[in-house]
């Protein structure tokens, strides 16, 4: 197997305030890894990192092998083949939901704008969406626009989907909604990273959770083990906090 | 599964001398490599535009210089003796477009926001006060300012009445008000209403009351939003000031004037040009540096 992410030694700090003291993680074609870690841990910016959003202070970001964090390679080209999608929706709010789903593949892809449209109605189809296609996005709730914004990352064919806490700004009713599109998304193969509180989600779906901690992967592993039985006090910590908050 | 867990190894260094953050290890030689590449780009393409500068710079010398009416051009606007004569007068009215330059420019900001506000009151109880306002933005933002400065110049004191002043430093200041409280009130107005309604909504759902919300809510948002906007007008400002030498009042541009009609040389006229331009350099900068600190803190936040 080889690994379509590879996060090597990413250290990233603001200022005084160091995120990540050498974070390493690597993710495999087909696999879903799910970050979990404290508000602040960094899981956003480590998303942050390995989109190119952010330059790291030190360490490596491989994409397919290839060092993403060296200057000389042209940052618009490694975020064309990575989807992200973020707390916010962030569709475009002049766009209707098909074009902004059509966006990217015919403007930056060279699709042909027939071609892109049959699929991103076949992709809308399938969450249950087609006929909003011509719908603007504000008139959509909250759970519709974070299934078209996934939509809008998976259009453009993507080697990895990465997904930041995309149901925190949501309603309990919509989260099942949301999640089930990206459940859909890795049974079909989808390479996926993505931060979560949603402890229950993560034990579903993921093949490997992360906990993110100090500024670095403090331990990881299947699920079962990381979330039903972890090995670091500090990850028992974590987890008995949410488990008191109701969440697992 | 390739899922490492490997804490670095190495010497944990305090703060390391390329300025990185306390607690961590020296920065690894991949990152200096990349950081020394980072640094020789910027170097070339800085070299590339210093150059490129460099060679339009010397054509349009070349280009002027051996143009036929060169020689002629040269005395009689840039002659330097000229300019030694002229720029102690002139430097003393560039004084006096100062003074009118930061009180104008005071009064046009109260001015403005006032009026800003008076246009975005709702309700009927506000109607008049509301055409009051959008009458003197359209009065004032249509007239050509040196129209506006010939009638408050020249109109008011021929009124004659009693407390109106007549010196042209006062009168000049007030038209310029006129005019530019009437642009940054619209440029108020837009900001006030590019604050999401949303803010209103929550600020009201506290309690707070409109004109508390108004205050403490949506102007400093309002404000923010638009100070690159007011900085550009600002910098315009600052060269209109020139133009209250139409009154009469001896600023910059008058003080060469004068030279100009003793000498009949034009020298002092592009003296009195650059140190203008001198004076909006400094704000304009300031302008630039407003705008990439508001498209910084955009970018920044932690959502992703
Ligand atoms: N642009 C930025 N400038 C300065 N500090 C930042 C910036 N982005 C993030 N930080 C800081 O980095 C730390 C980690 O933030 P991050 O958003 O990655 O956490 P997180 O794990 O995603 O938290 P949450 O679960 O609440 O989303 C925080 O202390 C935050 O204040
Ligand atoms: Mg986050």
């Amino acid at each position: 197997m080889s690994a379509v992410l590879d996060v090597r030694g990413v250290v990233k700090s603001f200022g005084e305030n160091v995120v990540l003291r050498g974070v390493d993680l690597s993710v495999d074609e087909h696999q879903v890894v799910a970050l979990i870690g404290g508000s602040g841990s960094g899981k956003s910016t480590l998303l942050r990192c390995a989109s190119l959003l952010e330059t790291v202070d030190d360490g490596q970001v491989l994409l397919d092998g290839e060092d993403v964090t060296d200057p000389r390679v042209d940052a618009d080209a490694v975020r064309r083949r990575l989807g992200v999608v973020f707390q916010t929706y962030n569709l475009f709010p002049h766009m209707t939901v098909l074009d902004n789903v059509v966006l990217a593949p015919t403007r930056v892809h060279g699709r042909s704008r027939s071609d892109a449209r049959d699929e991103a109605l076949a992709l809308l189809e399938r969450i249950g969406l087609a006929d909003k296609a011509g719908e603007y996005p504000d008139r959509l709730s909250g759970g519709q626009q974070q299934r078209v914004a996934i939509v809008r990352a998976l259009a453009v064919h993507p080697r990895g989907l990465l997904l930041d806490e995309i149901t925190s700004a949501l309603d309990p009713e919509l989260v099942g909604e949301v999640l089930r599109v990206v459940r859909e998304g890795a049974a079909q193969g989808m390479t996926i990273v993505m931060a979560t509180h949603e402890m229950g989600f993560a034990k579903q779906v993921a093949d490997t959770v992360c906990f993110l901690d100090q500024g670095v992967v403090l331990e990881s592993g299947p699920p079962e083990q990381v979330l039903g039985d972890p090995v670091e006090a500090r990850t028992r910590q974590f987890l008995s906090r949410i488990i008191d908050a109701g969440r697992l | 599964m390739a899922l490492r867990r490997r804490r670095r190894a190495g010497p944990q260094l305090t703060a390391s001398l390329t300025g990185g953050a306390p607690g961590l290890p020296a920065p690894s030689q991949l990152e200096l490599d990349r950081r020394a590449f980072r640094t020789r780009r910027s170097r070339r393409s800085t070299g590339v535009a210093l150059l490129s500068t460099l060679v339009f710079a010397v054509v349009a010398y070349l280009v002027v210089t051996r143009s036929p009416g060169w020689p002629r051009v040269q005395t009689t606007f840039f002659s330097l003796s000229a300019a030694r004569d002229a720029f102690p007068d002139i430097l003393r009215g560039l004084w006096l477009n100062v003074q009118v330059l930061v009180i104008g420019g005071l009064l046009v900001l109260v001015l403005g926001l006032g009026i800003a506000v008076l246009r975005t009151l709702r309700g009927p109880a506000f109607a008049p006060l509301r055409l009051l306002a959008t009458g003197y933005v359209d009065l004032f933002r249509g007239m050509p300012l040196i129209i506006t400065l010939y009638l408050v110049g020249f109109g008011l004191p021929a009124l004659r009445l009693q407390g109106v002043p007549n010196s042209p430093f006062v009168l000049g200041t007030l038209a310029i008000v006129l005019t530019y409280s009437a642009y940054v009130a619209e440029v108020f107005r837009a900001g006030i209403e590019s604050v999401h309604p949303s803010q209103r909504a929550a600020a009201r759902s506290l309690g707070l009351t409109h004109r508390q919300t108004t205050r403490i809510v949506v102007l400093p948002q309002a404000v923010r939003n638009v100070t690159p906007a007011l900085l550009n007008d600002f910098v315009a400002l600052q060269k209109d000031v020139g133009l209250i030498s139409v009154l009469g009042a001896v600023d910059a541009v008058r003080a060469a004037q004068i030279q100009v009609g003793q000498t009949f040389n034009f020298t002092p006229y592009v003296v009195a040009g650059l140190l203008f331009v001198l004076l909006a350099v400094p704000s304009a900068r300031i302008a630039d540096g407003v705008a990439a600190r508001a498209r910084r803190r955009q970018q920044t936040g932690s959502v992703l």
